[in-house]
C-alpha cells in the first residue's frame, strides 16, 4: 500500500520534511519510487510568481530540443533551477540526466490573452513536449505551472533525495504532495508515478481504482485537452476533481459528492437532496470503486483529504494554525508537526472531505450531510 | 377391422416424434389423468390385444393360443398431435407410470409441419442452448491492494438510471436555471420484460404485480415490470402501483385507448413508456396474439372484438422511418404525461442498431434504447423467426456502447439488453456480463416465467405451445380451467425469491471485483473469455 504524505504551510517548507515523514511510515510501502509536488514556492522561485515553470529530466539533446521548442513558442528562460547528480544513482534508479525546474518569461501575446487561453497554452505546451519526449526518449515532462514545481523517479525517496541534493532552499515550498511508490497495478512508468497535475490541480492517492476503465472513458471522451495518460487508475482522480473544479465550476465541497455519492436512504432527508440526486446522476460516470484515499492541493493552494465511500484506506489530518500536515498515517504527522494539539486531529471517514484553506488557519470538516454552498 | 394402417407421405411412427411415451403397463393404475391432462391430446386411452400361448401341461391337451384385451396408454403419431414433451402426464401420475423421452435425433416430423399450407408457429425461445453469455469469465478479481468487499456485509449500490441524463454541464446549467431536465429514473437494473395482459393469464399477470409491489414496498427494491403490448387493467392503470409499470406501446396500440382515458384518473405517472419496434425473438414480425386467446376480459382491455386473432403490423403504419417514430411518437407520448415519464424505443439487435442508436442520441427526449436480442422469448411466433432471424445480444450491445464512448455519451442514454439472459439458468453471471459490456440494465421475461411460475419451456423444443392458449402451468393460457393452476400468490412469492436470490448473486460477483458504489456499467476490463474471435470482437481479454 502506498502511503502519501502532504503539507501545507504558511512558510515554505524544504521538501525534505516530507520526504523524512514518508520514510517514518516506511514499514507500509516499499520506498520504491517518490513523487513530489511542490507549490508556493520559497526561495527564488518566490519572486516570480507568475512565470510558469517546466519540471522534467531531461537528456542533453532533450535540453537542446526543449529550448528550440520553447522559443518557438515565445517562452524565454528566466531562472533554472538544474539539479544534475554527479554521483553514481542509487541501486535500481536510471542514470537520465538532468533534472530540471525553469522558470520562463510569458510570450508577448499573454498579456492579450484571457487565462483560460493561458492556461490552455501552459497545457498544451506542456503535452506536446511530452509526446515529442517519449518519441525520442529524451524529456519527460511532468509539469508547467507557474510557481509549481514536480518529480518523479523511481528508487528509494530518501536515496533519491540525497542524489538529487533536494534539501536545497530553491526547493523549499508551501504546499507539498509527496508519494513514496512506484505504480503496482499497470506496467510501471514514471508518468504513472503519483501525484498527477493538470492546470493546477493536483492529487495522490493511495488504494486502487476498481472503476477506472468507464471513468478513463468517460473523462477521454469529454474532450478535453490534457485527460490523457492513464497509465495509473489514480490519475482520474486528479482529472475529476479538475474537471469538477474548474470545468463545471463546483467548489471542493462538492468533489465527495461526485465521487462517491450518498445513497438514496441518505439523501431522503438532505435539505440538497434534489440538487444532489441531479448531481449524482449527471455525474454517474465519475463515482470511484474500490479502497482509495485521495489528498489534493487546488489552484487556490486549498488543500483536501477524501476517503472512498467505505473508508477502506486510513488517512489522517493533523497540524497548528501555519502547518498542517495530511498522511496516511499518524506518526507521518508527528514526523513532520510534532508540536501541535494531537486531540485536533481528524482522520476523515466515509462522508468526509477535510480541506485546509490557502490561509492555513485550521482544517474545516465538510460531512456530505451538511448543507452545501449555493450554485452561481 | 383394417387389414393395414393406411400409409400416406404424412404417417410417422412414433420413432419420428421428438418425444415419445415412455408408459409403464405394470405401474399404470389406469386412472386416466395424463390424458385429461395432456394439453397437446398425444396421448389418449389406448385397447391393445394381446396374444398368449397357453402351453398345455401334459401330452394330452393341446397347447392353445388365447387372445386377451388390455388397456393402456398410445401416443399418436399424427404431427399435428405430436407429444410436446410437457411432461404433465408424469407430473399427475400417481404411480410415476408415464414420461416423455427426448429424443432429439428424431426430425422426420419436421418435415410435415407445414399442413395446409401453413408454416409451423410456435411460442417460446431459439431452441439452442449454445449461450455466449455463459462462457464469459470475471477475471479481474482484486488481489492486489483491496481488502476484498463482504458480499453479505457491505453496502452494495445495485441500482440504475433509466431516462435521459443530461452531459454534467446541461444538467447544471439546468439546475441554476431552474430549466427542465428530462425525467429520470432510479431503478433496480433487472427489468421484468415485456409480457403483455393476453400473451399472459390473468393469474400470472397478478402474481407478477404483486411480487413487484413487495419488492418496492417491503424490499426496497425499486423493481419495473413491463406490459408488453396489451394494454393494462383499468383498476392498475388508477392505482398508485402504477408507478412499478412501464407501459409498452406498438404498432397495434391495443388497450392504448383506455390507458389515454385513464391519463386525468390516474395518481401516479408510470415509471416509463416503451415503444416496440422489434422483438429479438422474432425480428421484423410483429406481435401476435391468436384468437384463442381473445377472451371477454382480453377483448375489453385491449379495445377489441372477442375471438379474433390479434397481429400487431411489423411496422408502424403511421410512420416511414426511425427518424420520424424519434420525431413524433417519442415527443407524442411525452406529451401525455406532461413531459414526467421517459420514453424510450424497444428494438431488436440488428446489424441496424447503430443507426437508431445514432438517430436516439440527437434527440434530447429519448429516454433509453432497448435492444432485444436473438435469444429472448415470444408467445407466438413462425418457427423459422424464431429459430433463424436475429443477432446476437453482446456484440450488439457493445458495439452501440462504445459507439456511445466515442461520442462522450455513454452516461447520457441507457442501453437496455435483453433477449437470453439467464436461458440456462444463470441469470445473474448473464446480467452481470452484460452491464459490464455496457448495459445500463437488463430485462428478462422468459426466465421470470420459468423461476416464478414453472413454465416447463426449455430450449430443447420442450412445450414451447404459450400461441396456442394450452399452457398447461396456466401461465400463458386465458382458460380459467388452466390458469386456475396458478396461485397469483406463490407466482409472487417465487418471484421475490428470484429477485432476492439475483440480488446476492450480484453481489458475490462484483464483491470480487471490488465494485460496490455504483454498478459497473461498461467495466469491460473485468471480463475475460476463452475464445480469441469473442474476445477481440468485444474488446475484452482474451484468457486461456
Amino acid at each position: 500500500m502506498c502511503r502519501l504524505f502532504a503539507l501545507a504551510s504558511r512558510e515554505p517548507v524544504s521538501p525534505i520534511v516530507a520526504l523524512n515523514a514518508l520514510n517514518v511510515m516506511k514499514e507500509g510501502h516499499d520506498g520504491s519510487g517518490v513523487g513530489l509536488f511542490l507549490h508556493d514556492l520559497g526561495g527564488p522561485f518566490a519572486d516570480m510568481k507568475d512565470a510558469p515553470i517546466l519540471s522534467g529530466i531531461f537528456t542533453d539533446e532533450g535540453l537542446k530540443r526543449l529550448d528550440e521548442f520553447m522559443h518557438q513558442l515565445g517562452f524565454s528562460p528566466k531562472y533554472s533551477l538544474a539539479l544534475t547528480p554527479q554521483t553514481a544513482p542509487p541501486l535500481g534508479t536510471p542514470s537520465r540526466g538532468t533534472y530540471l525546474a525553469r522558470a520562463y518569461d510569458t510570450p508577448k501575446n499573454w498579456a492579450t490573452m484571457t487565462q483560460e487561453e493561458r492556461e490552455l497554452l501552459l497545457l498544451s505546451s506542456r503535452l506536446e513536449l511530452r509526446y515529442s519526449g517519449e518519441e525520442h526518449q529524451d524529456m519527460r515532462v511532468f509539469s508547467f505551472w507557474p510557481d509549481t514545481i514536480m518529480l518523479k523517479e523511481v528508487g528509494d525517496p530518501m536515496a533519491i533525495a540525497e542524489y538529487l541534493g533536494l534539501d536545497r532552499p530553491e526547493l523549499a515550498a508551501g504546499r507539498i504532495l509527496a508519494q513514496g511508490r512506484q505504480n503496482t497495478n499497470y506496467a510501471i512508468n514514471l508518468y504513472a508515478c503519483h501525484p498527477f497535475f493538470i492546470q493546477g490541480v493536483c492529487t495522490m492517492t493511495n488504494g486502487e481504482n476498481t472503476a477506472f476503465v468507464p471513468i478513463r472513458e468517460y473523462l477521454e471522451s469529454r474532450n478535453i485537452t490534457g485527460y490523457m495518460g492513464y497509465q495509473s487508475d489514480s490519475e482520474v482522480f486528479a482529472h475529476i476533481a479538475h474537471y469538477v473544479t474548474k470545468k463545471l465550476g463546483l467548489g471542493i465541497e462538492y468533489y465527495k459528492h461526485v465521487i462517491t455519492p450518498l445513497s438514496e436512504q441518505e439523501l431522503e432527508s438532505h435539505r440538497d437532496r434534489e440538487r444532489l440526486l441531479r448531481i449524482k446522476q449527471l455525474c454517474r460516470k465519475l463515482i470511484i470503486d474500490g479502497p482509495n484515499c485521495v489528498i489534493g492541493c487546488l489552484q487556490d493552494k486549498t488543500m483536501f483529504m477524501v476517503q472512498d465511500r467505505k473508508k477502506l484506506r486510513p488517512g489522517i489530518v493533523g497540524g497548528k494554525p501555519g502547518i498542517f500536515a495530511f498522511a496516511s498515517e499518524v506518526c507521518g504527522v508527528n514526523a513532520a508537526v510534532p508540536d501541535r494539539d494531537q486531540s485536533q486531529d481528524f482522520q476523515p471517514m466515509y462522508l468526509d472531505t477535510a480541506i485546509v484553506r490557502p490561509d492555513c488557519q485550521e482544517i474545516t470538516i465538510c460531512n456530505q450531510l451538511d448543507l452545501l454552498p449555493r450554485l452561481h | 377391422m383394417q387389414s393395414a394402417r393406411p400409409i400416406t407421405p404424412s404417417t410417422l411412427s412414433v420413432t419420428d416424434l421428438p418425444w415419445q411415451i415412455d408408459w409403464d403397463k405394470d405401474a399404470c393404475t389406469l386412472c386416466g389423468r395424463c390424458t385429461t391432462v395432456c394439453p397437446v391430446n398425444a396421448i389418449e386411452l389406448g385397447v391393445f390385444r394381446k396374444r398368449q400361448l397357453a402351453t398345455a401341461p401334459s401330452l394330452v391337451e393341446k397347447t392353445e393360443t388365447k387372445f386377451s384385451v388390455f388397456y393402456g396408454i398410445r401416443q399418436r403419431t399424427d404431427p399435428a398431435y405430436r407429444c410436446v414433451g410437457c411432461g404433465m402426464c408424469n407430473m399427475v401420475c400417481p404411480n410415476n407410470a408415464i414420461k416423455p423421452v427426448s429424443k432429439p435425433e428424431a426430425i422426420t416430423h419436421r418435415f410435415h409441419m407445414n399442413r395446409g399450407g401453413q408454416p409451423r408457429t410456435r411460442g417460446g425461445r431459439r431452441n439452442t442452448n449454445e449461450s455466449l453469455l455463459d462462457q464469459l469469465k470475471f477475471i479481474r478479481i482484486s488481489m492486489l491492494t483491496d481488502p476484498a468487499l463482504d458480499a453479505g456485509r457491505h453496502e452494495f449500490e445495485l441500482r440504475t438510471l433509466l431516462g435521459r441524463v443530461q452531459s454534467p454541464e446541461q444538467g447544471l446549467t439546468a439546475i441554476t436555471e431552474n430549466g427542465w431536465a428530462p425525467p429520470v429514473r432510479e431503478i433496480y437494473p433487472l427489468v421484468i420484460g415485456s409480457m403483455s395482459f393476453g400473451a399472459l393469464s390473468p393469474n400470472m399477470w397478478e402474481g407478477l404485480i404483486m411480487g413487484v409491489t413487495y419488492l418496492n414496498e417491503e424490499l426496497n427494491m425499486p423493481v419495473r415490470f413491463c406490459t408488453g403490448e396489451g394494454g393494462c387493467p383499468p383498476r392498475l392503470l388508477r392505482s398508485r402501483f402504477i408507478k412499478y409499470v412501464i407501459l409498452q406501446i406498438a404498432s397495434g396500440y391495443f388497450g392504448w385507448d383506455e390507458i389515454i382515458r385513464s391519463i386525468p384518473e390516474m395518481v401516479e405517472d408510470p415509471c416509463a413508456v416503451e415503444i416496440k419496434y422489434g422483438q429479438g425473438a422474432k425480428p421484423g414480425d410483429g406481435g401476435l396474439l391468436m384468437w384463442y386467446k381473445v377472451n371477454k376480459l382480453i377483448a375489453a382491455i385491449r379495445g377489441v372484438p372477442e375471438g379474433v386473432s390479434l397481429p400487431s403490423p411489423p411496422t408502424h403504419q403511421t410512420k416511414y422511418s426511425i427518424e420520424e417514430a424519434v420525431a413524433k411518437m417519442i415527443q407524442s407520448m411525452y406529451m401525455a404525461w406532461g413531459f414526467r415519464v421517459p420514453v424510450y424505443p424497444k428494438i431488436s439487435a440488428s446489424s441496424t442498431s447503430m443507426a437508431v442508436l445514432n438517430n436516439l442520441t440527437r434527440n434530447p427526449y429519448a429516454a433509453a434504447l432497448a435492444i432485444d436480442g436473438e435469444d429472448g422469448g415470444t408467445g407466438a411466433a413462425y418457427n423459422v423467426s424464431m429459430d433463424h432471424m436475429g443477432h446476437p445480444i453482446a456484440s450488439n450491445l457493445r458495439d452501440c456502447y462504445l459507439n456511445l464512448v466515442k461520442t462522450g455519451s455513454q452516461n447520457e442514454l441507457p442501453l437496455i439488453a435483453g433477449g437470453g439472459i439467464g436461458k440456462n439458468g444463470n441469470l445473474a453471471a448473464n446480467a452481470a456480463a452484460l452491464i459490464m459490456l455496457g448495459a445500463s440494465m437488463v430485462q428478462s421475461g422468459k426466465y421470470m416465467m420459468q423461476a416464478a411460475a414453472g413454465c416447463l419451456g426449455t430450449e430443447g423444443d420442450r412445450c414451447n405451445i404459450c400461441n396456442i392458449g394450452m399452457c398447461p402451468k396456466g401461465i400463458t393460457s386465458q382458460d380459467p380451467r388452466l390458469y386456475r393452476r396458478l396461485d397469483p400468490e406463490k407466482v409472487a412469492e417465487r418471484l421475490v425469491d428470484v429477485y432476492l436470490g439475483f440480488d446476492m448473486e450480484m453481489r458475490k460477483t462484483l464483491a470480487p471485483l471490488g465494485r460496490s458504489t455504483t454498478l459497473p456499467i461498461g467495466m469491460s476490463d473485468a471480463l475475460g473469455i476463452a475464445d480469441k474471435d469473442a474476445a477481440e470482437r468485444l474488446q475484452i481479454k482474451y484468457v486461456v
